[in-house]
């Protein structure tokens, strides 16, 4: 197996983009993604490309011939759908296809359009992630699924809903300086404990925002680095996927995230690092309660712990492991079939250094980026690495 | 939109006759299914849920899809039923966070949507409870 490099990142703002076009989003996305690698378009030998509500958005289907236009790359492309997931799996597959030197240079990431929706058909899409028959027609919608995670974790674990607060308000702190993020500007934690309810026991600052953006990657080979003098600095080197039951209700427990543990395992594992290497994390905070899963999923924190991470100061920027220092899902928004190859992103500025928040990180290493569609019925965590 | 089996598994729960399917192992699960879900076993027989099941978790939905318009402000709820665990509407309390706890015992049946009239699971508190 050869090493699958970030040879270059490129993200649109994340916020309204009004009645801009998806493909105009992606298309964006991807020129930043080949300056920022110096690859020429021609050697792109496939598109893996992250979408999950496009059919009901723009009324468009069969995206990813679309975006290879867009983008302006002439070969093999195809549309990876996980629900929040999409473009994690998306990028997952670009790194086992060059890993396994099937191909040395793929362009991966993800678009997502939202805002042109109203609100209530935007719920009512973000629906679809979940059981239709057993859940959504039973009255589960996307922020009351994590609401009963949530419930289920106070009642095993302890915790509160401050608790919830204070990783909002770290979120939104760090997502201050980072240009591409929807909401900079700060959200004190009284501020978020005094916001109307969504589905209790979240409020609305405990919900991420809706969201249009897009990201995309270029990934080489490092042979293809090598041979061709790309400065490729950041290497992934693990990536793990995990499955489980569909409905929350059919799970083992209703406050883990089992399909996350799963794909840490075999991330860690093909990396060869674990937990305790990790210097830097962005992980899949949907919801404020959904940070507090991954975070023990990853084995961060014992089960039950990472409720008081954020208020113990352990995530902040300046704590031991900062959590999110792009904003997260929560502040710097989450175009859904964008946000896994927007992590990647992120992570991948962070370790160059080139990150609004790299000082914060100035000797990392290994960063960890948790992916995770509906109620983390998919997980995929990728492990990066500096390797020059 | 309309699936034959859980319009089946629906009419049997208004009927009281709720029902899981449930393999050699003791797996629960709900219709349709030609294997477990969990271990892929075949032989999967009809087991009656319990009578009364228990709230795991819940939330007071405030902000509802188009489909639960008129239903806002609701309690969403998983209840276990023995072999399986399914979600509903929990009726018959005040919908506020106060008003409900992890462990009530409820029983299951099926009423209308109060926004369209189509059929919903509901949960409402068990007799004596």
């Amino acid at each position: 197996m050869t090493d699958a490099r970030v040879a270059g990142v490129g993200l649109t703002r994340f916020g309204s983009h009004g009645d801009r076009a998806g493909r105009d989003l992606f298309a964006a996305a991807a020129e930043r993604a080949f300056e920022d690698a110096g690859v020429p378009r021609a050697d792109v030998e496939e598109l893996n490309y992250g979408n999950f509500m496009g059919a009901l958005a723009e009324h468009q289907g069969h995206q990813a011939p679309l975006m290879a236009e867009a983008a302006g790359v002439n070969c093999p492309a195809t549309r990876y759908e996980s629900a929040c997931a999409s473009a994690g799996v998306a990028v997952r597959e670009a790194v086992r296809t060059v890993a396994a030197g099937h191909v040395d240079v793929v362009l991966a990431g993800g678009m997502e359009r939202m805002t042109n929706l109203p609100t209530d058909e935007v719920t009512e899409g973000l629906a679809m992630a979940a059981d239709d028959l057993f859940e959504v027609r039973a009255g589960v919608t996307f922020p009351g699924a994590y609401a009963l995670m949530a419930t289920a974790y106070f009642e095993a674990y302890g915790g509160s809903r401050r608790d919830l607060a204070h990783i909002a308000s770290k979120n939104h702190e760090n997502a201050l300086p980072n240009e591409y993020a929807q909401y900079r500007r700060e959200v004190p934690v009284d501020e978020a404990m005094d916001a109307p309810p969504v589905a209790e026991p979240l409020h609305l600052y405990d919900a991420c925002p809706i969201t249009d953006g897009a990201s995309a990657l270029v990934i080489v080979s490092a042979e293809y680095a090598a041979e061709h003098d790309v400065d490729a600095p950041v290497a992934v080197t693990g990536t793990g996927q995990g499955t489980d039951r569909m409905a929350l209700g059919d799970r083992e427990h209703l406050a883990r995230t089992p399909a996350a543990d799963a794909a840490a395992e075999t991330a860690y594992a093909a990396a060869g690092v674990g937990p305790d290497d990790v210097d830097v994390a962005e992980v899949h905070d949907c919801f404020t309660i959904a940070e507090v899963l991954a975070t023990e999923s990853l084995g961060f924190f014992e089960v039950g712990e990472g409720i008081a991470a954020a208020r113990e100061g352990v995530t902040a920027a300046d704590g031991d492991l900062p959590v999110n220092l792009s904003g997260g899902l929560k502040a710097k928004g989450h175009p859904v079939g964008a946000t896994g190859g927007s992590q990647i992103a992120e992570l991948t500025r962070l370790l160059r250094g080139d990150h609004p928040n790299s000082e914060h990180v100035p000797d990392a290493q290994v960063g960890v980026a948790h992916n995770a569609g509906g109620t983390v019925a998919s997980a995929v965590v990728h492990v990066l690495e500096v390797a020059e | 939109m309309s699936d034959a089996d859980h319009e089946a598994w629906l009419d049997a729960l208004d009927a009281g006759e709720g029902y899981a399917l449930v393999c050699p192992d003791g797996h629960g699960s709900l219709p349709p299914r030609r294997v477990c879900p969990e271990c892929g076993a075949a032989a999967l027989s009809r087991e009656p849920l319990a009578e009364t099941g228990r709230i795991e978790t819940f939330s007071v939905v405030h902000v509802p899809s188009p489909r639960f318009e008129d239903d806002a402000p609701y309690v969403t709820a998983v209840a276990d039923f023995g072999p399986i665990r399914t979600t509903g509407v929990l009726r018959g309390v005040d919908p506020e966070s106060d008003a409900v706890e992890v462990g009530l015992s409820v029983g299951v049946g099926v009423e209308e949507r109060a926004t369209d009239g189509e059929p919903l699971v509901v949960f409402r508190p068990a007799d004596g409870a």
